[in-house]
């Protein structure tokens, strides 16, 4: 790539990896160390006390102090790489509050990405340069993991739940996508790119793909054609939750427990109903596991939170 | 101590004949409860277990040459390192030291007649070879494309192939692990004998009694796991599969639980392995005896608390990344303090480099390597990148291949002569390990590029950015091959052809020393002199060697 090429092994293409190529190279450095050390001293002493050669073999009886040094010694610096790891660590958990979702389904073997302006591609995934991106993921059927060697991240993508990883790129190019947890057949092949692109570009690029129906149009399309609304709806004759508004408030559930509905509660809620039951309704919801996709799933989440509490939300709205 | 151990009168032994010399015929061996003729069974499984799985592995190897694969399609492929995995795991590393060399002469080096359960020893091998055959079969007669991980929900809801079954051949022998560790944690208790106080004891049946409390308490967690993944599979209870209302991270939870320790059960027997040879061959005690039995306990014990860093990019919460990536890093320590005592003993002692010490000091450098890289995978942030590429493929190679199999063949090499009764060619044998270093860093050090570059494990076809290294590794892997192979050839003539060895060839330390060679029926004709461990700096109780390999 550009400039300190040794330094940089791999593209140098995000905000990540700076940090993590040093951290890397002081641990080599640290290993290497070692490495040679020990070796050069039992070289040493292999030549030196070899059988036959003349040498001080006198052996002292004391060797706590030694033992003890070199107990504490790799544990304290042990601590330190853990401490420095740590730090890095923290940083790649939490995405920012203004990054951008992307919505990722991974099945055997392939990736979905569904943009939330409604662009849908596969196997490749387009992102603009400078701007923090959180890529909400989640698999149709077994464990893949979702891994860009450019910009040193890899998260485990699994069905039923919701991971997530995060990243800024920092330069404009095609950097190849692996899938690193063994998911069958064709593992191997189920790779692609990421395509990092200019802010301008990348509008050109949102442009050129518009399906005229964003993300949570194409959920409000599927909440009224799956017959959500028939229940859910501000008309219906079952006695269903109302879920304007749903997306981020307290749930009270039957069993007296509380819990916030997040995405994970969605889905749950969509594709496993007898999981969770809200307090004071009947479970009579019936599950869409077999009928929605983890797409559709994803569209209905990005519809909900679109809605406003109390005011019917648009559900004709379209993207003009 | 009681009744069982050693009584200074064997009256009805004859001098001149051995456990092999005993009784002969091949029933003799078949329903022997010999703990000789049991370790000398096993030497003789789990070596066929090994060259099945360095097949397997040559293929891998010979595939990887072209990008888009050499040899095998994605399916064979797929299976091929299964194969690799399961039967390299548990049909020979587990087993291999413990079983063979620990089973020979844990009893000797603690002057007890047998292990405590012989029948249940001799049980433990028929439930292997029971175990072994059925998972064989069924790995080559269809074949299993999971791994040897058995990640769940692939495993359970969407291969088509004989899981079941081979976990099922894997849950038998799982109980001849269990069985075995609980005869050496009850001989080690009960049959030392009279004068042979617990540090004394040589650190490899230390290694011995550390690794059997881990086979014990870990292995019944592989059998629950193996057999929730059978009731999912046929019964759909849902333990795993979400769509079942299980969780899919419970079983990589279970499955670590028991696999990590599992590690510690190869590698702790290396350590104790190693930690007999270099005291003889630098002729001096062991360097920080009780630290290096403390470090052994350790590890055993912290080894059951670091499972979660096989998990760190699975979607654990960041506190158990947290805690597990700390434990990591302090289970480190012990492994570290071995490796400094192990260089430390060779200061001011008397080395010489027969091809058992060449082994040894291979093992350290090796382990070393692997350890270290290690120390990176358990920093959470640099383990993001490096998680499930070749970089880990390289790292637990350099633990188990370059640490376990280096310690094993030099362990093999160094009890010979007591086991066979005879020496063989120390120039070849020399060779072949010096070999073997180099075909091992050959073949595994380009891996650990690879890895960081980041190209994922378990991939039958690659970019082809990859392939200059991949040709350098399987360049590697025929010269390791051919290191294989040697051996095979010299022992095989030694155990015909080989010169007499004599009692004490290497004029070293230990009980096993002090009988004859190969040992008589009840391993002791005369009553041994018990010293203090790695006695080096006193005169051996049969007398130095007079002439032999050393000289």
């Amino acid at each position: 790539m550009n400039g300190d090429g040794w330094f940089h092994l791999l593209p140098n293409a995000s905000a990540n990896a700076r940090p993590l190529d040093e951290l890397w190279w002081a641990m080599v450095g640290l290993c290497a160390l070692v490495a040679v050390g020990v070796f050069v001293v039992m070289f040493v002493f292999c030549i030196r006390y070899r059988k036959g050669r003349p040498a001080n073999r006198h052996i002292a009886k004391e060797t706590l102090p030694v033992e003890l040094t070199w107990t504490t010694v790799p544990f304290l610096i042990f601590m330190g790489v853990f401490v420095w790891s740590l730090t890095l660590y923290a940083r790649s958990r939490t995405p920012p509050a203004n990054a951008e979702t992307i919505y990722v389904v991974a099945k055997q073997w392939m990736w979905k990405v569904q943009h939330p302006g409604g662009q849908r591609e596969i196997d490749t995934l387009h992102v603009p340069m400078g701007v923090p991106i959180r890529l909400m993921m989640t698999s149709q059927d077994v464990i893949h993991s979702f891994f860009v060697p450019a910009f040193r991240v890899k998260q485990d993508v699994l069905p039923d739940r919701y991971t997530q990883l995060w990243f800024t790129a920092t330069e404009a190019g095609d950097y190849p996508l692996y899938c690193t947890q063994y998911c069958g057949l064709d593992h191997s092949k189920m790779g692609g790119q990421v395509i990092v692109m200019a802010p301008r570009a990348y509008a050109r690029w949102l442009d050129q793909n518009d399906t005229g129906t964003s993300l949570a149009a194409q959920g409000a399309a599927l909440f009224r054609a799956k017959g959500c609304s028939g229940c859910h709806g501000a008309n219906a004759s079952v006695h269903a939750p109302d879920l304007d508004g749903i997306y981020g408030r307290i749930v009270h559930l039957a069993d007296g427990s509380i819990v916030v509905a997040d995405d994970r509660y969605i889905h749950d809620s969509i594709m496993l109903p007898d999981k969770q039951i809200v307090a004071g309704y009947a479970p009579v919801m019936p599950s869409f596991s077999g009928e929605l996709s983890e797409g559709d799933v994803l569209a209905l989440i990005a519809y909900l939170k679109s809605t406003k509490p109390g005011a019917q939300p648009a559900h004709e709205s379209t993207r003009q | 101590m009681n009744a069982t151990t050693l009584t200074p009168d064997l009256p009805e032994l004859e001098p001149p004949r051995n456990f092999y010399t005993h009784k002969s015929g091949l029933l003799s061996w078949l329903l022997t409860t010999d703990h000789k003729r049991i370790a000398i069974l096993y030497a003789i499984t789990i070596t066929l277990f090994f060259i099945m799985g360095g097949v397997a592995a040559a293929m891998i190897r010979i595939n990887l040459v072209e990008p888009q694969g050499a040899l095998l399609s994605a399916e064979t492929y797929n299976k091929t390192f299964t194969f690799h995995g399961v039967v390299m795991v548990w049909f020979f590393l587990i087993p291999s030291i413990p079983a063979t060399l620990g089973n020979f002469l844990l009893p000797i080096m603690i002057g007890a007649r047998d292990l405590a359960f012989p029948r249940l020893n001799l049980a433990s091998w028929y439930l292997f070879v029971i175990g072994g055959c059925f998972t064989i079969a069924c790995l080559l007669l269809g074949g299993v494309d999971t791994g040897w991980t058995f990640y769940t929900p692939f495993s359970t809801m969407f291969s088509n192939t004989n899981v079941i079954l081979v976990v099922v051949g894997v849950f038998v022998t799982g109980f001849s692990t269990i069985l075995t560790g609980l005869n050496f944690i009850v001989t080690t208790h009960k049959l030392r004998m009279p004068g042979m106080s617990w540090f004394k004891l040589p650190l490899f049946v230390w290694a011995m009694y550390a690794v059997s409390v881990v086979m014990v308490l870990a292995t019944p967690v592989l059998a629950m796991t193996l057999s929730l993944i059978g009731l999912e599979r046929i019964a759909h209870v849902g333990i795993f599969d979400p769509a079942l209302g299980g969780d899919p991270l419970l079983f990589q939870h279970m499955f670590w639980f028991y696999s990590h320790p599992a590690v510690y059960i190869m590698i702790l027997p290396a350590m104790g392995v190693v930690s007999e040879i270099i005291p003889c061959f630098a002729r001096r005690k062991i360097f920080g005896y009780k630290f290096m039995v403390y470090a052994l306990v350790g590890i055993a014990v912290v080894g059951f608390l670091v499972w979660g860093h096989h998990m760190f990019v699975a979607g654990m919460s960041a506190t158990a990344t947290l805690v597990f990536s700390i434990l990591s890093f302090i289970i480190a320590v012990p492994s570290a303090i071995k490796v400094f005592n192990w260089t430390a003993t060779l200061r001011r002692g008397r080395i010489s480099f027969e091809a058992p010490m060449l082994y040894a000091l291979g093992f350290v450098g090796l382990f070393m390597l692997g350890g270290l890289t290690g120390l990176m995978l358990a920093a959470p942030a640099l383990d993001i990148p490096l998680h499930a590429t070749y970089f880990v493929i390289a790292h637990f190679h350099y633990v188990m291949v370059g640490g376990s199999v280096m310690a094993y063949l030099g362990g093999i090499h160094y009890w010979w002569p007591k086991i066979t009764g005879r020496l063989y060619s120390e120039a070849w044998a020399r060779f072949a390990a010096i070999l073997m270093f180099f075909g091992f860093n050959m073949t595994f050090f380009p891996q650990y590029v690879l890895g960081y570059l980041g190209m994922p494990r378990r991939y039958h076809a690659y970019p082809p950015q990859f392939q200059t290294l991949n040709i350098l590794s399987s360049a590697g892997a025929s010269i390791l091959a051919v290191a294989y192979l040697i051996p095979v050839i010299y022992l095989g003539w030694s155990l015909f052809r080989g010169a007499r060895a004599g009692n004490n060839p290497w004029g070293a330390r230990g009980l096993e020393w002090q009988t004859t060679s190969p040992p008589p029926k009840g391993n002791f004709l005369e009553r041994p002199v018990v010293q203090k461990a790695y006695a080096y700096d006193e005169p051996a109780p049969g007398g130095e060697p007079a002439t032999g390999a050393t000289a």
